[in-house]
């Protein structure tokens, strides 16, 4: 149908557009350039490398109106740890476009939703704009002076009235290195071991349980690694939605190597749509069906029986225990058939080196550390460890939740993993050069816990973890281990609605003194509760109005740009810090050594004080000069190996992954891979940590006759001490000022990095060379072992598969099992509840549920239920349901009746907030604050259960009952 | 002459709708306004397959071959492009495309009087490239500036791919190839892979 012929306007309109093009500075025309750059696809960056040129170009002939020049900042995305490079185009100021890094090592100028979305961030409608408080309920604006002395004064308040410890510095994945390594250092100098952030409701189990086999707890591997794997097997892992750039990597592997794709868990997720092998197993059955697939393995003796009498302790215990796992027994406990999971084992044994992958379905349980500890062994068995392609590739969560972990924003340890000891403390005194006898007076000199018979003072004893911070101010004072209750909260970067016992929480938030949040966005932190005075809401600004470094998964670490100055009156954390330091007169010691510019601490003199003390995981050769270096020439590094190839970084590797020993001088390229033998501990090599001492019960716990490539000791040896370089005659090699150092010092405590220097010099690794053990004897199971939920409900398998008992103080606090398991839940409550993330929002979603074009893809919160459940509950799809938590907590959401889930299950995600128990809480956001999309947050139903090791909430195996609204 | 083409690889595509913000974010869509969406079939069933839709850029685009007041257009490149200050939003196009791309919004610049609006390419309408008023009524033009459309360009898994059909076609065959050799590699025959069969791995074994 042509009711009107082509109008003469278009066609001289169209001729006006290459004319226009061709004017806006290209020096030939439109197409003719683009046929010389090829005219490549979007996608062609799998299958060749784009040109460069094509994207410069472009640039200089974008400029046909636009007033000023445009910069391009190269920053990395803020919300997963993948660490997506992002090209960010600014004009006067203005974050105007959003480029793709066609040349980055990590994502080839892929994005998912959120990824492609950031450049919101440059608008920014929803964040917070200044500080305000609440006055008789409404939010009312003060200024930063105000609010910093009026903060300042109700901690000093709490601290005078209930000692340091009633102060909780709730911290943050979102910080950069230099942010999180600040903010440690502000809770040891305010005296408190209060000090957590969301580490430990993510990984703490497997932080925990791998470094406990091996020796460090991070990913092994990296993503780009993947390419290399011949198998690939994920358990409670969804990286579709929640790593979407990861399965760039996973097809490739998939694709190129014909790689099985083996996917176990109890939901069919849309990395299962992918799979070629899927295992629906109950929600919490991790060990059962691991420990089946290690049957099959022993059973037909496809274990790599050299490496394990190499480098590895224990597996004969081990085998006693997964003999228990028979193929009916695995069935009947975790509902997979014997041919899924022999194909599986099968799958992993025929196509080696295979990786092994796991995240928040393996972690979030009161068992969590024996699942990751049962991850490891079965990667051992099969010698998958030490090699390209193998490893356990752990995709941890928030961007900077690996470089948070590793300066230790966690209640159990100082920077660097060094612990909470004598000789901890002594270290990081010495790297800040402040006296251990002040430390020591900021801190509660009264001893409530004891170790092995002698008391110990609140500095040494581990912190309330945030999984427990409502118990901390809920629970009888009289049974916690220390002075007071929690008084203060401040929550700095952290959504409440990710931790669990939504009701209890509410009451906790009601009874606390003082309320302080500092955030971007206002978070259901600032609405959940009934509070009328005593709360803080202060605008931090984003990663993108601040620089400095952040660690991805795999332990590299990568340099932000400034993209924008800071919006409206919001400030980066750090100057934050330093103003409430100020206040709390301790900025002295806080910056005694970082040089402070209108109030903003220096962000490169924080990374390198950070450099001169993390040697126990090697953050000492990252100065910011190497990673900025690395960021201008991010293009030079290889797509699979992560290698520099020639260029100004030749021999690096990408992000100089930890541990990246020594000093910055020495040079070390980086470690890509952990535990690798094939190379030289100078180039990348290493070995397994000599942790956990030299032997045990007469058992060499040393490697034999396994070294790195060029070891000068050929066989086991233990961590490298003044004494050993001594006796090995090595001393010598040490120069007079490294000498000085380096006495009655070791690997981890000498501050010239001698020791380290000469080891490597000698083709050795500083940490030693020993076994990885698969029986942790300091954990309560040392053999993972199954144990039921708490709220399970399973009552058949309760007595043989008992939970722990319950413990009187741990973490400080009272902790319940057998009491609670004792009752059986599941004829109220007899659907199984799980959770997991969506692809468009990040963490509790404040942010991402703020930015309209994310915020527009998914407006509701649901729980997905299976078609015969919602039959017997008399729902369809799309309308309301009350899902009520066993502990009685109630959520009104929408039914999603879909076959994702089994029977008997429901899953729900857990980024939502801001309804409550049905209650939509919109108006009592600050003003133009509140988030596009709220809903009810999933964890208000979760119930109570803690792991045994690090206090992690078992968020990933509950009970519900779902009813109609 | 070049035929821009899209094309989803369904073996890729993960439904993260990194397209679909993409989209939104160089062309700053407003609101209720798609013009790319992920479709899933078989949404959490076995067999389930995602695939990035938006407009096809038809060689004998059916909406122009509809349209009364003939607004559409198409380029050298063979993108087809409408002229927002002729179409008058009767949605007559919206009957004839078989993908649904035509989106009619009710707010904002790109709705000015109910006019139709979709998928450009990234490549404006017919005002002067990159001129604001361009910007405002169809969104950026990247094919002005060298460049493809933001939602292959920053696609996760590389499963959306763009571009001149011959560099679409070969990238896509290479793939094809590659994922066949892998499996040859092996000693294998390329199968349908199945969610949850039974079946054992028999065949992916070491040889």
């Amino acid at each position: 149908m042509k009711l009107t012929k082509t109008s003469d306007q278009i066609t001289q309109n169209r001729n006006n557009h290459s004319a226009a093009s061709a004017g806006g500075g290209l020096a030939m025309s439109r197409r003719g350039f683009l046929r010389n750059s090829g005219l490549m696809a979007g996608g062609a960056a799998l299958a060749t490398t784009l040109t460069p040129a094509m994207m410069k170009k472009a640039r200089a002939s974008a400029s046909a109106e636009a007033g000023g020049s445009t910069n391009e900042v190269k920053t990395i995305c803020t919300h997963c740890s993948v660490g997506c490079g992002i090209l960010a185009e600014v004009q006067n100021g203005v974050w105007t476009g959003q480029e793709p890094a066609f040349d980055h090592p990590f994502n080839h100028g892929g994005h998912c939703a959120k990824g492609a979305a950031v450049r919101e961030h440059g608008h920014g409608e929803r964040r917070l704009k200044y500080p305000t408080k609440l006055v008789n309920g409404k939010w009312t604006k003060i200024s930063w002076d105000q609010a910093i002395n009026e903060v300042g004064d109700k901690i000093l308040q709490s601290r005078e009235q209930s000692g340091p410890d009633s102060v909780y510095w709730l911290g943050s994945a979102k910080f950069n290195n230099e942010q999180s390594y600040l903010f440690r250092k502000l809770a040891a100098v305010w005296g408190t071991n209060n000090v957590d952030h969301q580490a430990r409701i993510c990984h703490s189990t497997t932080v925990a349980g791998v470094a406990n086999t091996w020796g460090y707890g991070a990913m092994t591997n990296s993503y780009n690694d993947i390419h290399n794997s011949k198998a690939i097997l994920m358990i409670g892992a969804n990286p579709a939605e929640a790593h979407p750039v990861a399965l760039q990597h996973i097809f490739k592997g998939k694709e190129e190597n014909n790689a099985p794709l083996i996917v176990i868990d109890p939901r069919f997720t849309r990395t299962a749509a992918h799979a070629d092998h899927f295992l629906r197993i109950r929600p919490g059955t991790d060990v059962p069906v691991v420990w089946g697939m290690l049957w099959h393995i022993f059973e037909n003796g496809w274990e790599d029986k050299e490496f394990i009498r190499q480098r590895v302790y224990g597996m004969e215990e081990v085998k006693k225990e997964v003999a228990k796992w028979t193929p009916d027994e695995v069935e009947r406990v975790a509902g997979v058939g014997e041919a899924e999971v022999r194909a599986a084992a099968r799958a992993m044994a025929d196509n080696r080196p295979g990786t092994f992958i796991w995240c928040m379905g393996g972690t979030q349980h009161t068992i969590g550390n024996n699942n990751t500890r049962a991850y490891c062994t079965f990667q051992l068995a099969l010698g998958n460890m030490g090699v390209s392609g193998g490893g356990t590739n752990i995709f941890r969560g928030h961007d900077n939740v690996q470089g948070a972990t590793d300066f230790c924003i966690l209640s159990h340890s100082l920077p660097g993993y060094y612990g909470l000891s004598g000789g901890a403390w002594k270290h990081w005194a010495g790297v800040w050069d402040l006296d251990v006898e002040w430390l020591k007076g900021r801190f509660d000199s009264a001893s409530y816990e004891q170790s092995k018979g002698k008391d110990v003072t609140a500095m040494h004893t581990k912190g309330i973890p945030v999984s427990r911070w409502i118990d901390g101010v809920l629970e009888d004072k009289e049974n916690i281990a220390q002075k007071d209750n929690i008084k203060t909260m401040i929550f700095w970067g952290h959504a409440p609605n990710s931790q669990t016992r939504g009701k209890e929480m509410k009451e906790a938030f009601e009874k606390l003194d003082t309320l302080v949040i500092i955030d971007p966005y206002p978070t259901a932190s600032a609405i959940m509760h009934d509070r009328t005075d005593g709360v803080y809401l202060l605008p931090a600004c984003t990663q993108f109005e601040t620089y400095g470094s952040v660690t991805a998964s795999n332990r590299s670490l990568q340099w932000r740009d400034k993209v924008i100055e800071p919006l409206f009156e919001s400030l980066p954390d750090h100057t934050i810090m330093y103003k409430l330091a100020k206040k709390l007169g301790l900025d002295g010691q806080l910056c005694k050594n970082i040089e402070v510019k209108n109030d903003e601490p220096v962000i490169e003199d924080i990374t390198r004080e950070f450099n001169s003390g993390m040697w126990t995981i090697g953050y000492s050769g990252q100065s910011p000069e190497r990673m900025k270096k690395q960021q201008q020439n991010w293009g030079n590094f290889d797509y699979t190996s992560l290698k520099a190839e020639g260029g100004p970084c030749d021999g690096e590797y990408y992000g100089l992954p930890w541990p990246c020993w020594g000093t910055p001088e020495m040079g070390h390229p980086g470690t890509p891979n952990l535990y690798d033998g094939s190379k030289a501990v100078a180039d990348g090599g290493l070995t397994f940590r000599a942790r956990f001492g030299v032997e045990r019960d007469g058992v060499n716990l040393l490697a034999e006759n396994f070294h790195s490539k060029g070891s000068s000791i050929k066989d086991g040896y233990p961590e490298f001490t003044d004494k050993l370089l001594k006796k090995l005659g090595w001393w010598k090699d040490l120069t007079a000022d490294e000498k000085a150092a380096a006495e009655g010092k070791n690997w981890k405590t000498d501050m010239s990095g001698g020791i380290q220097r000469v080891a490597i010099k000698h083709g050795c690794a500083p940490f030693g060379n020993a076994k990885a053990r698969t029986v942790v004897w300091t954990f309560p199971d040392p053999v993972p072992i199954h144990r039921e939920p708490l709220y399970t409900s399973r009552r058949d398998l309760v007595e043989k598969y008992p939970t722990y008992e319950d413990r009187k103080s741990f973490y400080r606090l009272p902790t319940r099992y057998g009491s609670i398991q004792a009752k059986d839940y599941s004829k109220d409550y007899p659907i199984i509840l799980t959770s997991g993330r969506l692809v468009e929002y990040e963490g509790g979603g404040d942010e991402t549920r703020s930015n309209p074009w994310l915020a527009e893809l998914q407006q509701d919160m649901f729980v997905e239920i299976h078609p015969r459940d919602a039959n017997n509950a008399g729902v369809k799809d799309g309308e309301d349901v009350w899902v009520e938590g066993a502990e009685g907590a109630k959520i009104k959401v929408k039914a999603m009746v879909t076959r994702r889930v089994a029977g008997g299950v429901a899953f729900m995600p857990f980024h939502f907030a801001g309804h409550f128990e049905g209650k939509d809480l919109r108006s009592k956001y600050p003003q133009g604050s509140d988030p596009i999309v709220l809903g009810e947050a999933c964890n208000t139903a979760m119930t109570y259960g803690y792991d045994s090791v690090t206090q992690m909430q078992e968020t990933k195996a509950s009970l519900c009952r779902i009813t109609k609204a | 002459m070049a035929a821009m083409k899209f094309y989803c690889d369904a073996e890729r595509c993960i439904e993260c709708n990194g397209c679909v913000t993409a989209c939104k974010n160089v062309n700053e869509v407003p609101w209720g306004v798609n013009r790319r969406r992920v479709v899933t079939i078989k949404d959490g069933e076995p067999g389930e397959r995602s695939l990035s839709v938006a407009c096809m850029h038809c060689a004998d685009a059916p909406c122009a071959a509809v349209c009364p007041v003939d607004c559409f257009y198409t380029t050298d490149d063979g993108i087809v492009l409408h002229d927002k200050d002729i179409c008058i939003g009767c949605g007559y196009c919206f009957y004839a495309c078989p993908f649904g791309a035509p989106q009619f919004p009710t707010d904002g610049a790109f709705a000015s009087r109910g006019k139709m609006d979709k998928c450009t390419f990234c490549a404006g309408g017919p005002l002067e490239d990159n001129s604001s008023e361009e910007f405002r009524k169809y969104g950026s033009n990247r094919i002005a500036e060298g460049k493809l459309p933001a939602c292959a360009e920053m696609c996760a898994t590389k499963a959306l791919l763009a571009g001149d059909a011959d560099m679409v076609s070969e990238i896509y065959r290479k793939r094809v190839v590659n994922r066949a050799q892998a499996a040859l590699g092996k000693g294998v025959q390329l199968r349908n892979r199945n969610f949850g069969s039974k079946v054992d791995m028999k065949g992916k074994a070491t040889n």
